[in-house]
């Protein structure tokens, strides 16, 4: 009896707060579920049956027979072979260039505030301003990188870069990090500033030299904004489409179609919406398990606490 | 026996399942709305065009007035204009909510749209005596098995620009240009010549671009895309020709390697900063290459039909495009009232600047042949002979597998029967389904 | 001794030199960029490649910005607004609700807290194109196709989860003994809210409304297809198609790439310093 009368006003305050949670929540749930559900379940049902218009009445049940079609498909594991390698490549140079220029903003020189605004403008570009731009560096004609490179003595003649279907993937790479870059150096220098100093002045008094600084005390440390970084960029490195939209269209010789783009085509210019709708579930599953993948490997190593 | 049975009932139960999700939210899967209407031939009705290098807004909002002037208001027209990379894609999202009651669709699209029921058939619209008027290269824009589902609005074909400075320059005369082996000896002068590293500029990136200059000079090499069985057949002896032959001015450093990169502005924008001789383009490029804002060979633009081939034959390829009335429409008739109205020959012939007219009577007046006197020049000839891309429901697919094996082999990474051997053999798999 | 002072020279001159190559990095891309939009198409096309214009030219400006007869520049100035209009709107709509949001995240206890959070990231790695058919017809059903209200919608639907991650990391750091004592005197925990944590979490507000503002400024795949009018079409939709119709004139491809880039621009750039205390506290800790 005593024990009931002690709880309650406990049990009441934990329903008020749940119930406040509940009301607190409720405008971002709809906002994002209430828009998203409904198609997403739309689409799930889509992937199940043989949907070859947007208009389609006969619509032959087919179970998981677009899903085996895609993985059956060519085109499906040409574009995520190009896509892997899309992710792996722009990431891994996001990361490098990302820490170094972290470690460049981070480090005490004259001018750093300037350094530092400079270094937020690209990220600043919207995406297919940033497409139509590089689109002009690399052409054939008049772009900027011929111009340069014939100046230097690199080149003899005017080249056209995008017309190798390997170097126009490289060369959307580029593109894609020259605007991704600093925002994954300004998650890391978030990480590097609330890395206490006397950690690092601590080390330095006991003469350790700067790399075993960097390796023992920073990195890991560093680590959990590093799979962070990780994290967001490959889930948008799996979906980039804009940049390849606006700058090759999937070309040349599909070098460039990734399996977002594959997925657009596949749906809308083939109208094949129940492969489309099964393949960007298959999408979907690659980011779960490369994301989830990812936190294990991390959380293995208890670096990590997301 | 039995675990077959189940596995059969297990199906059945999660196709009903499935089907009962459906029929709750809605009549097909991905929830359209259903058939369309004829409507009272009144009302606001929402028409899809493209921004593009022929009709301008300013040309389509004009028409608009006029038409609504006309019929004193009973049918007023909203339109829209998007790109044409964004048009396809536009027309079939747009499809199951019956958005836009008229759309352009452009010459390769009437099977998919058709088959698929996205456009209506407009037989018992189109009066039958217009086909006898209209010029017959431009009829079968909008056809599909023997139906009407859209009206031209004007032939159009790639031309073949130079620029006349430079050919004078080395001597030689546009009679020179009348064959494909004219224009490359005429190219081959130029380059010696040092007037133009890169003498020809084509539009060979991976786009329909691409599929539309292979098509004209397959056309010149006597071959045909399909057999009447309907089956792609360009990998015989014609089709690879005209590719070994696009290889070769590449080899022979004839053609601009950035070809491959063009699309057909790029191609107009070459010839306009004077770097290349010669283009195959699209008869409403006269206007930008005479513009001296942009163009440094206003005074220098050429235009001629398409060169001859070794078998002699010249057609151009069919690149016109039509509008069409949705399947998906609530007003129907107030749409084909508004077609009705723009595609007719005297609306054609006030807008005569800005695309060429689909009427054989145009064709006979000096007044409207005086607004374009170059292309019309060389349009008829132009347009009575026209050579077409595969009429096929999945068309964009099969372009698609085309194009990347055009490129492989341009580039050189397949032999060009190997990469025609290819594209076959994938297009047949895909037109089989 | 010598020695390791020499070291820190060197030192200091690579990290100078780094600098330097990185802020090169930046602005060159863009600099030629706008470069680019104040040259004659002569100049742009010129062999070999010109680094300074010949003569100023600021046409192409003067056509999108002020001239009231060209559709190209009324188009352009439409598309302008409607960015502005569905990046506020975004950016305020998102805000609100991913301060309420995030708040319980961070402060109250409820049954599956952490796993909620998450559920709302996830929604992140969802293809846009896999909702783009149905998301179609229910705006069309309700009458928001071509809207910025729709666009706004969708818009937000992308957003809120990206504000209420910053928030609530950001809230969390908060000291909650602060509030507990604003509690203590009798203020409700809205009041605390908005008298204790906001004020104290400006960085990870600025921080919040930059990718917010960001995110909705830069998205393309839901304005290209629910878009098709000057009544709803945004920036990046209209500079596609500049890019696809007017190739023939990279200058003002450039010329609407620099005006669709500014007001990011100067969004970032006022609220670059906070960004990385914003990011700092809260959000890099995940």
């Amino acid at each position: 009896m005593a024990v009931s009368t002690a709880s309650a006003p406990r049990r009441k305050r934990r329903d008020s707060e749940r119930r406040l949670a509940f009301w607190l929540l409720l405008p971002a749930i709809l906002a994002v579920f209430g828009v998203i559900l409904y198609p997403l379940g739309r689409t799930l049902l889509i992937s199940l049956f043989e949907v070859t218009s947007a208009v389609a009445v006969d619509t032959p049940f087919v179970g998981l027979g677009n899903y085996i079609e895609a993985l059956s498909a060519n085109g499906f594991w040409g574009a995520l072979g190009r896509t892997l390698y899309f992710t792996l490549v722009s990431t891994s140079i996001e990361l490098v260039f990302g820490l170094g220029i972290a470690f460049l903003l981070n480090a005490k020189i004259r001018g750093r505030w300037i350094l530092r605004a400079l270094v937020v403008l690209p990220w600043a570009v919207p995406t297919i301003v940033n497409a139509a731009m590089w689109k002009g560096i690399y052409n054939a004609q008049y772009g900027a990188l011929n111009g340069v490179l014939s100046h230097l003595g690199v080149i003899d003649s005017y080249q056209a870069w995008l017309s190798d279907p390997t170097t126009a993937l490289n060369l959307v790479i580029i593109a894609d990090a020259w605007k991704t870059t600093p925002l994954v150096a300004i998650f890391l220098l978030a990480g590097l500033t609330s890395i206490p100093s006397e950690l690092t002045e601590a080390a330095k008094v006991d003469r350790a030299g700067a790399f075993r600084r960097f390796f023992s005390i920073t990195l890991p440390l560093l680590l959990p904004s590093v799979a962070l970084v990780l994290v967001l960029r490959t889930v948008e490195a799996v979906k980039v489409f804009d940049i390849i939209y606006a700058m090759t269209r999937g070309g040349p010789a599909n070098g460039t179609q990734t399996i977002s783009y594959y997925t657009y085509v596949t749906a809308f210019s083939e109208q094949n919406y129940g492969l489309g709708s099964a393949i960007s579930f298959l999408v979907l599953i690659i980011i779960l398990v490369l994301t989830t993948a990812y936190l294990r490997m991390l959380r293995r190593s208890e670096m990590s606490t997301l | 026996m039995k675990g077959k049975n189940l596995k059969r009932l297990q199906r059945s139960l999660i196709a009903g399942v499935a089907a009962a999700g459906l029929t709750l939210s809605g009549c097909s899967v991905t929830g359209g709305g259903g058939g369309g209407d004829a409507g009272d031939g009144t009302g606001e009705i929402n028409a899809l065009f493209m921004k593009q290098a022929g009709y301008s807004e300013d040309d389509y909002k004009q028409i608009i007035a006029d038409f609504e002037e006309e019929n004193g208001g009973d049918i007023t027209v909203n339109p829209t204009f998007v790109s044409y990379e964004a048009l396809h894609d536009k027309i079939v999202t747009s499809a199951p909510a019956g958005t836009y009651d008229v759309v352009l669709i452009d010459v390769i699209w009437p099977a998919e749209f058709a088959s698929k029921g996205i456009i209506a058939d407009l037989g018992d619209k189109f009066p039958g005596a217009a086909e006898d008027e209209l010029l017959s290269g431009v009829i079968p824009t909008a056809a599909y098995q023997d139906k009407f589902y859209g009206v031209p609005n004007g032939p159009s074909t790639k031309l073949f620009f130079y620029n006349e400075e430079m050919i004078a320059e080395v001597g030689a005369t546009p009679e020179d240009l009348e064959t494909w082996d004219g224009v490359l000896a005429t190219a081959e002068k130029i380059k010696e010549a040092g007037i133009s590293e890169y003498p020809i500029a084509w539009s060979w990136a991976q786009a329909e671009a691409l599929i539309c200059d292979y098509a004209q000079l397959l056309g010149a090499f006597d071959g045909e895309f399909t057999n009447d069985d309907g089956e792609l057949i360009i990998n015989n002896a014609q089709g690879v020709a005209a590719l070994e032959w696009m290889k070769q001015t590449i080899d022979d450093g004839l053609t601009n390697p950035a070809s491959t990169t063009f699309l057909e502005d790029d191609v107009s924008k070459a010839l306009a900063q004077g770097e290349t001789a010669f283009g195959l383009n699209w008869d409403s490029t006269m206007r930008d290459l005479q513009d001296p804002e942009i163009s440094t060979i206003a005074d220098a633009a050429g235009v001629l039909a398409t060169p001859q081939g070794p078998s002699g034959a010249r057609p151009g390829v069919n690149g016109a495009m039509a509008y069409s009335v949705t399947a998906t429409s609530k007003n129907q008739d107030a749409a084909w009232e508004f077609i009705d109205y723009m595609t007719s020959e005297e609306t054609q012939e006030e807008y005569v600047h800005s695309s060429q007219p689909s009427w054989k009577a145009s064709y006979e007046k000096p007044e409207v042949i005086d607004v374009n006197p170059e292309v019309f020049a060389v349009s008829e000839e132009a347009y009575a002979d026209s050579i077409l891309r595969p009429a096929v429901p999945n068309y964009s697919t099969v372009s698609q597998i085309i194009q990347v094996e055009l490129q492989n082999a341009l580039l050189g990474k397949k032999t060009p029967q190997e990469a025609l051997d290819d594209a076959v053999e994938a297009a047949n798999a895909e037109l089989e389904d | 001794m010598k020695q390791h002072h020499n070291r820190r020279i060197l030192g200091q001159a690579l990290t100078y030199l780094a600098a330097l190559i990185v802020a090169v990095g930046c602005i060159a891309p863009l600099g030629w960029l706008a470069i680019a939009s104040i040259s004659t198409q002569a100049d742009i096309v010129a062999k070999p490649m010109r680094w300074w214009p010949s003569e100023l030219h600021l046409d192409r400006y003067q056509e999108i910005l002020f001239d009231p007869t060209s559709s190209v520049g009324a188009s352009f100035r439409a598309a302008f607004m409607n960015s502005l209009v569905v990046g506020v709107a975004t950016v305020v709509i998102s805000m609100v609700v991913g301060i309420f949001g995030a708040y319980a995240f961070a402060r109250l206890k409820f049954p599956f807290r952490r796993g909620f959070l998450v559920l709302f990231l996830t929604t992140y790695m969802l293809p846009q194109i896999s909702l783009l058919i149905p998301l179609y017809m229910i705006l069309n059903s309700l009458g928001m196709l071509d809207t910025t209200i729709g666009l706004i919608l969708v818009d937000c639907s992308l957003v809120i989860p990206f504000t209420l991650w910053i928030l609530s990391n950001y809230f969390m750091t908060v000291p909650a003994d602060l509030e507990d004592a604003a509690r203590i005197d009798g203020t409700s925990r809205l009041g605390a809210l908005f008298r204790i944590i906001l004020p104290s979490a400006k960085p990870g507000l600025f921080a919040a409304v930059m990718f917010a503002f960001l995110l909705a400024w830069d998205e393309f795949m839901y304005a290209l297809i629910f878009t098709s009018s000057d009544a709803s079409k945004t920036i990046p939709v209209a500079i596609s198609e500049f890019a696809g119709r007017y190739t023939t004139d990279f200058g003002l491809v450039a010329t609407g790439g620099v005006i669709a880039a500014i007001p990011p621009l100067v969004i970032a750039l006022i609220f670059q310093r906070q960004i990385v205390s914003g990011l700092a506290a809260g959000a890099v800790k995940g």
